[in-house]
């Protein structure tokens, strides 16, 4: 199982990139997040912030790193199972999760990101409380908009947002339409098409 | 003296004894004394370092605890695990409980916390793999698998570890993409071959390595009359890759060089780092690993030879100092000490056939199969080959085996059905499986019907 320099570096920089908008923005204490010091910001207004950074991390490496490897006809390639194959890097999708995974170990960062969807590929991306079911029927209803809410989980509060999550490029609907792990009710996705949310969750007092 | 007196001063003295005896048992480091203290059998584990608390329990909690034996530290089983975790690509690693939609969940099973399932010192409810906690967990978390997996839904939760399908922390080998990916491959693979270890190779081509012969030895004279040393190591790898007699013998103290008899764990590990590591963390070397003294055959749980009782496990007990013969350690030195069933079998299996073959030159070099072919699996990382020599490492659980070990020979499906025979572990696996696992053929299945749909679709679009 190969570690690929082109994701690492990728995961680094978007990394990089949404701790140094923490720090600048913040400080990122949970504490600091949530209240409204002078001068400072709210709790949507980082989230919001911080969703600004995912999109355009995942965007660039969509765009300029995967389309681009396949316009190139390389033969490196973006691949579900890239751990276990030779000259693959992981999906945006993945890349996108390695990234929450990463600001998840990372004590200071004081928050959150995930996906969710509807009709998860993978069961994890599934709403998994009520106030995220709400907000991916918000998403369906109300195609554009993006969701905020609060929400008490293990005795805690947390401002959670839900951004749309859209088919941008031709290689994520048609990979997401044939996948395996679509259910029987799946849509079958087109062009900037509301395919789940980015949900940033943030403790708050 | 009163008849009174003297039972009144021997009780005092029995006292002072018993309360001498536990005082010192409970404040000495690793003490044999400290047996009468452990409240229950320690897993296989974890009983060869037992008798040293506080290697799990934190000795700074018992200031508050009305126990002189503090809690068992999560920082404890990581410290060990945490490598073997990261090398097993973790499929329920910590984090990924951090979500907070998790704390329900995690109120009914902590998953962040090891002991949740894996206690220590209750025998009574200990299962495999060192597992207490009921066999049915998975239900908690994955009670709608039916509604993704059809084929599951009849299944019984505590049949989700049932040999060739899951694994809680290891799934190298099991998940569906890699299952699919090796349906329908033959028992024997028609070339068979272990990949090649590539140290030597990557030491001797370096600038400074230059290839050495017994007159260039540097060690004292007198040493070098004693048996055959001196032939042993220019005959070796080590000789032939310059490493000389004061390459290892030597340590520095106050700007001098001092010359050692022995060599120690520390510097075999200036090239060989990530064995020596990996050697600290498995049954053989962890007692070292935790700075008490070396195992020893006679402390196993499993057979011994008795002849071998008192032998200690450091790097020599394998390979022979001068000679350091890979063959010998990979098989014989086993040998040696190991008497239980699946050893004893070895000698009669097919396996130690090839391996016979392979060390009389008869057969390329990887084609046998030793006890280290299995059990000290030589992984990839980049360009280089290494050997892991934490010998348990691929048993938890042997699936583990099946990736890094067995798929370099057989296919998938048969490796997993060997390995899930407890018959065939008693034997070495001396011949083909007879009940077949079904993971392999209902992952494919599963591909196939989707694959129906997707040209079904695909149909669909275009009309």
């Amino acid at each position: 199982m190969k570690t690929k320099p082109i994701h690492l570096a990728f995961l680094a920089t978007g990394t990089l990139s949404i701790a140094t908008l923490c720090a600048s923005l913040s400080g990122c204490s949970s504490s600091e997040a949530s209240s409204v010091p002078a001068g400072g910001i709210t709790p949507k207004q980082f989230a919001d912030g911080v969703h600004a950074v995912m999109m355009a991390d995942r965007t660039v490496y969509a765009t300029h790193v995967v389309t681009n490897l396949k316009r190139q006809d390389s033969p490196v390639k973006a691949d579900e199972y890239w751990k276990d194959s030779e000259n693959a890097i992981p999906l945006p999708a993945q890349a996108f999760r390695m990234g929450a995974e990463l600001v998840d170990k990372n004590e200071k960062a004081g928050f959150n990101y995930s996906l969710r969807s509807k009709w998860p590929l993978n069961e994890q991306h599934k709403a998994k409380s009520d106030l995220e079911k709400e907000a991916l029927e918000f998403l369906d209803a109300n195609p554009g908009d993006s969701f905020y809410g609060e929400e008490e989980l293990g005795g805690k509060k947390y401002f959670v947002a839900v951004y749309p999550d859209r088919a941008v490029a031709e290689a994520c609907w048609s990979c997401h339409n044939d996948h395996p792990n679509r259910g029987e009710d799946y849509p079958d996705f087109a062009k900037d098409d509301v395919m789940g949310g980015v949900l940033v969750r943030i403790p708050i007092p | 003296m009163s008849p009174n007196l003297r039972s009144w001063l021997l009780c005092l003295a029995l006292n002072a004894f018993i309360g001498s005896y536990f005082g010192y048992a409970l404040m000495s480091q690793a003490s044999v004394l400290k047996g009468n203290l452990l409240p229950g059998e320690t897993t296989h584990g974890h009983y060869q370092i037992e008798l040293n608390c506080n290697a799990c329990h934190s000795p700074s909690e018992s200031a508050n605890s009305s126990s002189s034996i503090g809690p068992v530290m999560q920082d404890a089983c990581i410290e060990c695990h945490q490598s073997q975790l990261d090398l097993a690509d973790d499929t329920h690693p910590a984090t990924k409980f951090n979500d907070p939609t998790s704390a329900d969940l995690l109120q009914i099973l902590d998953a962040q916390n090891c002991l949740t399932c894996h206690q220590e010192h209750v025998p009574e409810q200990t299962r495999g793999m060192g597992l207490t906690v009921p066999q049915d967990y998975c239900w908690h978390c994955h009670q709608e698998v039916g509604d993704s997996r059809p084929s599951h839904a009849s299944m019984s939760f505590d049949s989700c570890a049932t040999a060739g399908c899951h694994n809680y922390h290891d799934n190298r080998a099991l998940y569906e993409g890699h299952l699919n990916d090796h349906f329908g491959e033959p028992d024997h693979f028609a070339s068979a071959v272990l990949p090649q270890r590539n140290l030597y190779e990557s030491l001797a081509t370096s600038a400074e390595a230059k290839s050495l012969t017994a007159a260039l030895a540097d060690g004292p004279e007198q040493k070098h009359e004693v048996g055959d040393i001196l032939k042993d190591w220019s005959e070796t790898k080590h000789a032939a890759a310059g490493v000389n007699c004061t390459g290892c013998h030597t340590s520095t103290e106050e700007d001098a060089a001092i010359w050692n008899d022995t060599v120690s764990l520390e510097t075999c590990k200036t090239c060989h780092d990530r064995e020596t590591e990996s050697f600290l963390t498995g049954k053989h070397g962890m007692r070292l690993g935790m700075s008490m003294n070396p195992m020893t055959p006679e402390s196993a749980r499993l057979e011994m030879h008795a002849g071998a009782s008192h032998r200690e496990l450091t790097c020599s007990a394998c390979h022979q100092d001068h000679r350091f013969d890979t063959q010998f350690a990979a098989a014989e030195a086993c040998q040696q000490c190991h008497a239980d069933a699946h050893s004893v079998s070895y000698q009669e299996s097919s396996h130690a056939e090839l391996w016979r073959q392979e060390v009389a030159g008869e057969a390329a070099a990887g084609t046998g199969v030793s006890c280290a072919s299995c059990h000290l699996p030589r992984l990839t990382d980049g360009d280089s080959v290494w050997v892991n020599h934490d010998q348990n490492a691929n048993l938890q659980p042997n699936e583990s085996m099946a990736r890094q070990v067995c798929q370099n020979c057989h296919g998938l499906e048969f490796s997993l059905s060997a390995l899930a025979d407890p018959t065939l572990l008693d034997t070495c696996y001396d011949r083909a499986p007879e009940v077949r696992t079904k993971s392999v053929d209902m992952a494919h299945d599963w591909f196939e019907q989707q694959r129906l749909k997707r040209e079904a679709r695909a149909k669909k679009r275009k009309k």
